[in-house]
């Protein structure tokens, strides 16, 4: 690791936060100085301002470190095998070059993570996952004998590219095609004279936007950063922290572990977890595949019919329904459900929040018990809420191709 | 159109059981064994020409229901009316003999107490015996059925009184060691009464599990767990459970290794449909049966890819090595063993219960002691046919002796094993080494490789409190169907075990059928 502050001598050396390869450029621009952690690794929350940094994700264009991703690189005969048994989608209609997002689930048919895999040949796939997930990738490599994985989250940098000038200035660093490049693909270039690419290309990400996942060898991490901030400069390039994540994310309509679901490996109260189902992940879930983990209980699961169901709420006014509970009745009297995540979105202009709720209550009225604190006076109201069924921002510039010159 | 309605794989004693009760419900049978002849681990094989010997050498919990419902007499079985000695053998001065309720060789003390202690255990042994024969309750399902298991071993507790009741929950799971501690004073009789309980496991007298259990399995027999060798010895079980087989329609077919399970996919999930044999034949069927042990079950016949990933490392992390060899030997004449008059009985030579700890100290850690510990048996002496007129076979259940040989199973490691094992018993019976005509030794590797026997293990997978009942041999798995349908299970890694009981094969049988009925 590059740790420059750490010593041999250190009694914490152990303890330490890990460094990302783009650490000593983004330790110069986080003014704030505001790190915290993910995955072991030291990891801003935002940089200057969560606002100015989730304002350029939408209108310009921002970086965000995804070091701390966790990736594996699971190849050998049996990799699509054993990861088409893992996951609930059915992964052998996956072309090459092309990205898919997955989840996986317990025996039990409960959510373990989300992540997304990329087919990068045959028999070689790289799956990215927010948790560290080797102890469960072993267990499904049980029995599946002719494959390895590798894990690789400290050996690919990743940096997510993220906003509506990207592929402009990714034209401008001279990756020829890139406006070619279809959402979910994949695209190789050579960077600083290199003749066999080492810098990998997919039209991904988790802002629902325009946007890039960049994954490069970490020793050309530095020289890469430069040269994407320099093709960057009149573009208003600046990276961006957790917290103008979880803004662009929601108003995607993307799910996080830890606000919509808990891990179904680390839960310990009895389904506290979730189902796909219930995260209205039914997309995901494969029945045309006669195998999957968690196939059997989930063909019950979704007879049964889900208890809560996380839908998105449009909610009245302008206070954001953060950890709000939810009510049938603006009396509050009939608890029908709690809000997984909430903000007033800046882009639609609106008051958004992603919600679990008791599935029969759905199509009925649904009122937010909203709290919030104007110069240090608790105030409470009481909002009504309207559901919505797709995403409060999914511009028609995320999907098209080529995107928009600037 | 499917070839059968049912294919079993292995015709040990529980997949001949399975395929008669089904067979006589009118389903076709297809009953298919890798080697040449049918019984597994109960086969009576040549092992030295003239002379014939049996891993299993003697009966003491064979289900009588399994007997009398496959009429199992008019086939030529008839279960001895008497019973084997059980013979502590003692370099020291007499011996222990245990006959059925009689005890000989002990303090008064001590006999006084073996008739308090029997009386207890065989109360005890009687709440559990219904269970042996039912399929446990599947956790989380409370049909109906499975309450009323449930609420009838309950009440059967119940109706110990409560000073019994109470005791029961104590002992259950008390190592062999307190127990015996704490109603005896001869340590030979102490280390004979815990054998039954620990022979076939990994366990020694001061391991907590289910020691107890075990015994009371045992005594589940008509003896209640005395040991005893049917006219005609074990073979004699083995040719009726053949015959009522065939008898009620059963198509055996013997050197018809199965290779693979075949597991069909489509939009409704996964279904065994047949068997793949290793000559490329295949076979379908309705439903497949098998009676091979869980692990070369579901690892090897299904594959993992099949199954679902945490029932996959469940069955991996099943405890199956087992910790008794076998030995045969090929003698001359009857030996003689010190302080007993003829060697007709069940002999056991651990003449302290920290002898049998030792000797499992060292399999712990990949060895096996100096002083094993065994059980020898005379099968020639009831049974003239199994060696040439005036010779005798010898067989011994010897402890620990680990499956994997920290140091391999080589020729070398084999051979001074069975020198161990030969000295050993010409300290308790001078004279025998010179009347060996031939000696067998078998570590559970060989009976691995012989019986396709995962570990070599006796009961296919540990009975162990973690591995019985309606864990047994996991949930998911522990009503005699599996994850995968029309797969089931039918040996003696199913409730309740392995040993000559016959229950995880009726069991199964009874399982199909009510399967069968309600659809």
């Amino acid at each position: 690791m590059m740790n420059s502050q750490t010593e041999s001598s250190d009694p914490f050396a152990g303890e330490r936060l890990k460094e990302s390869p783009f650490h000593p450029r983004q330790a110069a621009l986080n003014l704030r100085n505001a790190w915290s952690s993910w995955n072991g690794y030291k990891f801003a929350d935002y940089y200057y301002d969560e606002e100015y940094e989730y304002f350029c994700v939408r209108n310009s264009c921002a970086t965000y470190d995804i070091c701390p991703m966790q990736k594996y690189i699971i190849s050998g005969v049996d990799a699509e095998a054993m990861l088409d048994r893992m996951v609930t989608r059915d992964i052998t209609k996956l072309k090459e070059n092309r990205v898919t997002y997955v989840c996986w689930c317990t025996d039990e048919g409960r959510l373990i993570d989300d992540g997304t895999i990329f087919k990068l040949g045959t028999d070689k796939f790289l799956l990215t996952c927010g948790s560290p997930s080797l102890a469960w990738l072993r267990k499904s490599a049980f029995g599946f004998n002719q494959m390895k994985i590798e894990d690789a989250s400290d050996t690919i940098a990743g940096l997510s590219f993220q906003g509506p000038t990207t592929c402009e200035v990714l034209k401008r660093m001279g990756l020829e095609g890139i406006d070619q490049l279809k959402p979910f693909c994949i695209a190789h270039f050579s960077f600083a004279g290199s003749e066999d690419k080492p810098l990998m290309v997919s039209r991904t990400g988790f802002t629902g936007d325009l946007g890039y996942e960049l994954w490069i060898n970490p020793s050309l991490a530095l020289s890469f950063w430069d040269a994407l901030y320099a093709a960057g400069e009149d573009y208003g390039i600046q990276p961006y922290g957790e917290a103008a994540t979880n803004m662009a994310r929601l108003e995607a309509g993307f799910i996080m572990p830890g606000m919509e679901f808990n891990e179904a490996l680390k839960t310990i109260h009895y389904h506290y977890d979730q189902t796909p189902f219930e995260l209205s992940l039914d997309w995901l879930v494969d029945f045309k595949k006669p195998h999957f983990n968690g196939r059997t209980a989930l063909m019950s699961a979704r007879d049964t019919g889900s208890e809560y169901t996380l839908i998105k709420l449009d909610i009245e006014g302008n206070k954001p329904a953060e950890e709000s509970f939810l009510y049938a009745d603006e009396g509050c009297i009939k608890e029908i459900g709690y809000v997984t995540s909430a903000m007033w979105s800046p882009v639609v202009k609106a008051n958004i929040a992603l919600a679990m709720v008791k599935t029969e209550a759905i199509k009925d009225s649904i009122w937010a018990e909203i709290y919030y604190t104007k110069e240090l006076r608790h105030h409470s109201k009481v909002a009504k809420c309207k559901v919505q069924s797709k995403p409060f921002w999914a511009p028609d510039r995320a999907r098209a191709t080529p995107p928009a010159a600037f | 159109m499917d070839d059968y309605d049912n294919i079993i794989i292995g015709a040990g004693h529980n997949g001949l059981i399975c395929a008669t009760y089904l067979a006589q419900k009118g389903h076709s049978v297809l009953l298919l064994e890798s080697s040449s002849h049918v019984g597994g681990l109960a086969a009576t094989r040549e092992f030295h020409p003239g002379y014939k010997v049996s891993v299993a050498h003697s009966l003491s919990h064979f289900s009588e229901t399994v007997a009398s419902e496959l009429n199992l007499s008019a086939h030529g079985f008839n279960p001895s009316g008497e019973t084997l000695e059980t013979i502590g053998l003692n370099l020291q001065g007499t011996p222990v003999v245990l006959s059925g309720d009689q005890i000989s060789g002990v303090s008064t003390d001590d006999a006084e107490k073996y008739s308090e202690y029997l009386a207890v255990l065989k109360r005890f042994a009687k709440v559990l015996k219904p269970f042996w024969l039912k399929t446990m309750p599947r956790i989380g399902h409370n049909t109906v059925s499975d309450l009323m298991t449930f609420g009838h071993l309950g009440l059967n507790l119940r109706m110990l009184g409560k000073k019994d009741m109470g005791e029961f929950m104590r002992v259950a799971t008390l190592p062999a060691r307190d127990l015996m501690d704490e109603n005896f004073d001869n340590d030979l009789l102490k280390a004979v009464l815990s054998w039954d309980g620990l022979v076939g496991s990994k366990m020694a007298p001061r391991s907590p599990n289910a020691t107890v259990l075990n015994m009371l399995y045992r005594m589940s027999g008509k003896d209640h767990g005395a040991h005893s060798l049917p006219e005609g010895g074990i073979e004699s079980l083995i040719n009726a459970l053949k015959m009522a087989a065939v008898s009620a329609g059963v198509e055996i077919q013997t050197n018809a290794a199965v290779s693979r399970i075949i597991v069909d996919g489509d939009e409704n999930g996964l279904k065994a449909t047949g068997v793949e044999l290793a000559d490329g034949r295949k076979i379908s069927a309705i439903r497949v049966i098998s009676s091979a042990d869980p692990k070369r079950t579901f690892l090897n016949l299904v594959g993992a890819k099949n199954l679902e990933i945490e029932f996959t490392n469940r069955i991996n992390r099943l405890r199956c090595d087992g910790y008794v060899a076998k030995l045969h030997l090929a003698l001359s004449d009857l030996p003689m063993f010190t302080g007993v008059e003829k060697p007709c009985g069940r002999m056991i030579i651990a003449p302290e219960m920290d002898a049998i700890e030792f000797a499992f100290d060292h399999a712990k850690y990949g060895e096996y002691s100096d002083s094993p510990v065994m059980e020898i048996l005379l099968p020639s002496v009831k049974d003239s046919t199994l060696a040439p007129k005036g010779c005798h076979v010898l067989s011994a259940h010897v402890m620990y002796i680990p499956h994997s040989l920290k140091t391999g199973w080589t020729d070398h490691a084999k051979e001074a094993l069975y020198q161990t094992l030969v000295q050993t018993l010409e300290r308790y019976a001078p004279g025998i080494t010179k009347h060996i005509v031939h000696g067998e030794l078998m570590t559970p590797a060989d009976l691995e490789q012989t019986f396709n026997v995962t570990g070599g293990h006796w009961h296919h997978t540990e009975l162990a409190m973690d591995q019985m009942l309606m864990m047994r041999p996991t949930y998911e798995a522990g009503q005699y169907s599996s994850p995968v349908k029309g797969l089931y299970l039918c040996g003696a890694g199913s409730h309740p075990g392995g040993g000559l009981m016959g229950g995880p094969g009726h069991n199964a049988a009874k399982e199909i059928l009510r399967a069968e009925k309600k659809r």
